[in-house]
């Protein structure tokens, strides 16, 4: 053996075995998030030191309750072992199992050895044994399954060094199979499999056969071979399902010699958990509890980062103003560049704290229970409880909750959740809510107790929820899609959540949102700092334009230099295209000015309010008390002369705001998550038309 | 008289029976529901849909529609 070796690790596993704490456990923070090529999915991979010369990059694969694929997640599973030129092709895996399931879990290590890779079972919570009234004979259980077999403990850091030696050892492992499925199913037809893929272990032939999808890694000749035996679907089928009763039986006879559990231990717990947590009254009620400390939590300890990022940003930009050299250059980094990225790095702390809460909920196994008590109300909108936690998600960013539909396993179903995701209230529309509701909903309470402008903010809330509700349910009528769902979901036992764990779920989603999000954003930001900062002739002459146009009114330098600044937008691509944009958004209520921050909120929404400060020349400081709010207050429509957002318009705006799709990162993600240019421009002009005749009956009802 | 998980009552356990396997998914078979095992049912949820059951050592939700698929003996 040389020196310093590598080899790669994957760990494959039934959800909620425990696999991330052992990974996280090997990897420590060695470890990175990426995504495989041309998907979304978190691809982990990190570091581990197996001895004083061998060293692993340790993979983390989608948890799976077996080789064949029920969701997209599970896909890359099958698609790894398949492929030996994969590049995560693994020289050992590592099936971690609950040693409380360990028949289910061993199904999906049956399959797993059945590839004839050097494989380790590692029986994880083995701290539990006592506890749960399990024994098991440790040796006798290596040798039925012809494979090495380590009892951890993944969150006490037991068995981790062991479980590092045993991998060391791998290329002495057995590799023989473990069910013999020829012999018990048909073996003339698994004989003729084999004779035409020699090379190949016989199951993995025969997973090549049994999936819809065409999986890589085949020459074109195998692939015909492969067509041939495929199109007998009936004959794959049930083949198929004696293989898998097979293993049950093989794994039954081999748990008899070896495993005994007392089932009266230590299901007390749960049991009484489940009647509360799932009650036809108390389930809903502490599911509305939790989501409204949820939702606080979101508002009350999000804003002080928020605020400390945005003010960081502010100076940071004005302080570059300062050092570099007046100029383009310095134009695009202080006013493209620093924002851009200040507008991606606001929305971190609302993101990090309602993934901490989905962190919580998944890992204590409530979640599961949320999805229990909801399938049936989301299956009248189209979805299924799992899209619940997509909706929630979603009134962080549309981002992440698009990229957590990918565990649903109906694609009808999926779809539809993907496509009504951005009804929610996302956290970019609020600084537009906000400063809207300030202007044209009084700071009354009623009652005494409710804030009239709060009052306002939870229905725009609750508008989004049920706009997507809505949605959902008009889609599942219209969409022929095809595709039957299957939902079976495993209710796991409550567990105290990991802080570790959560600690590194939280960074891995935060990292994937700023990753996937924050290009977009940032790339946007300065295309319109383009457009906003040059223009034809008129615009390269503004200064002397803005000269005539003011004549002789004394200005201070500083009223002077805001109103040029003005000016010089309205000269720009963007005040062109702000005014060529005026006719069509007129019937809104809206002016040229509106429709110039109605265009740069397809980066972001929250862009809005930045704009509309440029457009009404609001400097930095707010020395004289002149605020955006107290700007767009005294901005005055020319024909009526009274103020221009007045009670109809800001209603127009908001219902504008509510429904439009005005986010390209999300469109984006739409695209690479359904594969398809179709949905993305459904959702563009779909809600863009909604939003359209929403805004138009809003304004002229109300005006 | 075909009696399957969908009309057992909260408690109550059953055998599932030897189904053609052809009206069952692959991934019902894979979570545990064979034939020979017995089944609880141990929640209903509160819109009468999914069910919770036990099967195998495995604690599963599946809809009623899946439910009604697997046949079974009452114990």
């Amino acid at each position: 053996m040389s020196n310093n070796k590598a080899i790669k690790v994957a760990l494959i596993g039934n959800p909620n075995t425990g696999k991330t704490s052992l990974f996280n456990q090997l990897t420590g923070l060695n470890q990175k998030v990426g995504n495989y090529p041309g998907i979304t999915v978190d691809k982990k991979t990190g570091i581990s030191q197996l001895s004083a010369n061998l060293t692993a990059s340790i993979i983390d694969l989608p948890g799976t309750y077996s080789i064949n694929p029920t969701t997209l997640d599970e896909n890359i599973v099958l698609k790894t072992l398949l492929n030996t030129s994969h590049t995560d092709f693994p020289d050992v895996i590592v099936v971690v199992a609950d040693i409380e399931n360990i028949k289910r879990n061993l199904l999906l290590f049956s399959q797993i050895k059945d590839l004839q890779i050097p494989t380790i079972l590692a029986l994880n919570m083995a701290d539990q044994m006592d506890k749960k009234g399990i024994k098991i004979d440790i040796d006798l259980l290596k040798k039925e399954l012809k494979s090495e077999v380590v009892l951890i403990s993944a969150r006490k850091k037991q068995g981790i060094e062991a479980l590092k030696k045993a991998i060391v050892n791998y290329d002495k492992f057995n590799l023989d199979a473990l069910a013999n499925i020829s012999d018990r199913i048909d073996a003339d037809y698994f004989r003729s499999i084999k004779q035409n893929f020699p090379d190949f272990p016989l199951y993995k032939s025969w997973l090549y056969i049994t999936q819809v999808e065409d999986f890589a890694g085949l020459t074109d000749g195998q692939k015909k071979q492969i067509k041939v035996y495929k199109k007998d679907k009936e004959k794959v089928k049930k083949y198929q399902h004696k293989e898998t009763i097979f293993r049950y039986q093989q794994i039954n006879n081999i748990l008899k010699k070896t495993y005994r559990i007392d089932r009266s231990q230590g299901t007390d717990l749960r049991s009484k958990l489940d009647k509360v947590l799932t009650h036809k009254i108390w389930g809903y009620v502490i599911f509305a509890l939790i989501l409204m400390v949820i939702f606080q939590s979101i508002f009350d300890w999000a804003s002080a980062p928020m605020d400390l990022i945005d003010q960081f940003f502010a100076n940071f930009s004005a302080k570059a103003k300062d050092i570099l050299p007046p100029g383009k250059f310095t134009s695009l980094i202080t006013e493209g560049i620093i924002p851009g990225i200040g507008g991606v790095v606001i929305f971190i702390p609302q993101i990090a704290i309602l993934f901490l809460f989905v962190a919580v909920l998944e890992e204590t196994g409530y979640m599961s229970r949320v999805v229990f008590l909801m399938d049936k109300i989301m299956r009248r909108f189209g979805m299924s409880g799992k899209s619940v936690v997509p909706l929630i998600s979603g009134t962080a960013c549309a981002i992440p909750a698009i990229m957590a539909a990918r565990n649903i396993s109906g694609w009808k179903e999926r779809l539809i959740t993907i496509l009504v995701v951005p009804f929610t209230t996302c956290s970019a529309r609020l600084p537009v809510y906000a400063i809207i509701i300030a202007l044209i909903i009084p700071q009354q309470r009623v009652f005494g107790i409710f804030g009239l402008q709060g009052l306002a903010l939870l229905a725009l809330y609750f508008v989004g929820f049920a706009s997507s509700l809505l949605s959902g349910y008009l889609l599942n009528h219209i969409l022929k899609v095809k595709g039957s769902s299957l939902f079976v979901i495993e209710m796991p036992n409550y567990k105290l959540p990991s802080l570790k764990n959560i600690f590194y779920t939280v960074i891995e989603k935060t990292k994937a949102f700023i990753y996937g999000a924050g290009k977009i954003i940032l790339a946007i930001s300065i295309v319109l700092w383009f457009l906003a900062s040059s223009g034809p002739q008129q615009f390269e002459d503004a200064e002397n334009g803005f000269k005539i146009k003011v004549g002789n009114t004394s200005l201070n330098s500083k009223q002077y230099s805001e109103q040029l600044a003005s000016y010089r937008l309205e000269q720009s691509y963007i005040g062109i295209m702000g005014k060529a944009i005026e006719p069509v958004i007129k019937p809104l209520g809206y002016d040229w000015k509106i429709g110039i921050a109605l265009i740069s909120s397809f980066a972001a929404r929250e862009v809005f309010v930045g704009t509309l400060a440029t457009i009404y020349s609001v400097g930095n400081d707010d020395e004289n008390n002149t605020t955006i709010k107290q700007r767009m207050a005294a901005e005055i429509n020319p024909k009526t002369g009274k103020p221009l957002f007045n009670f109809p318009v800001g209603m127009s705006l908001l219902v504008f705001y509510a429904f439009a799709m005005q986010c390209v990162s999300t469109l984006a993600i739409v695209k690479r998550e359904t594969n398809s240019w179709i949905w993305p421009i459904l959702q563009l002009f779909g809600m863009g038309t909604l939003a359209y005749i929403a805004s138009f009956l809003t304004y002229t009802l109300l005006s | 008289m075909n009696i399957s998980i969908a009309n057992l009552k909260v408690g109550e356990h059953g055998v599932i029976r030897e189904i053609s396997l052809e009206n069952i998914p692959l991934t019902l078979l894979e979570m545990g529901c064979l034939p020979g095992e017995d089944v609880e049912l141990l929640q209903i949820a509160p819109l009468k849909d999914p069910l919770y059951i036990r099967v195998n050592g495995s604690h599963l939700a599946i809809r009623k529609e899946t439910a009604s698929k697997i046949l079974i003996t009452k114990k």
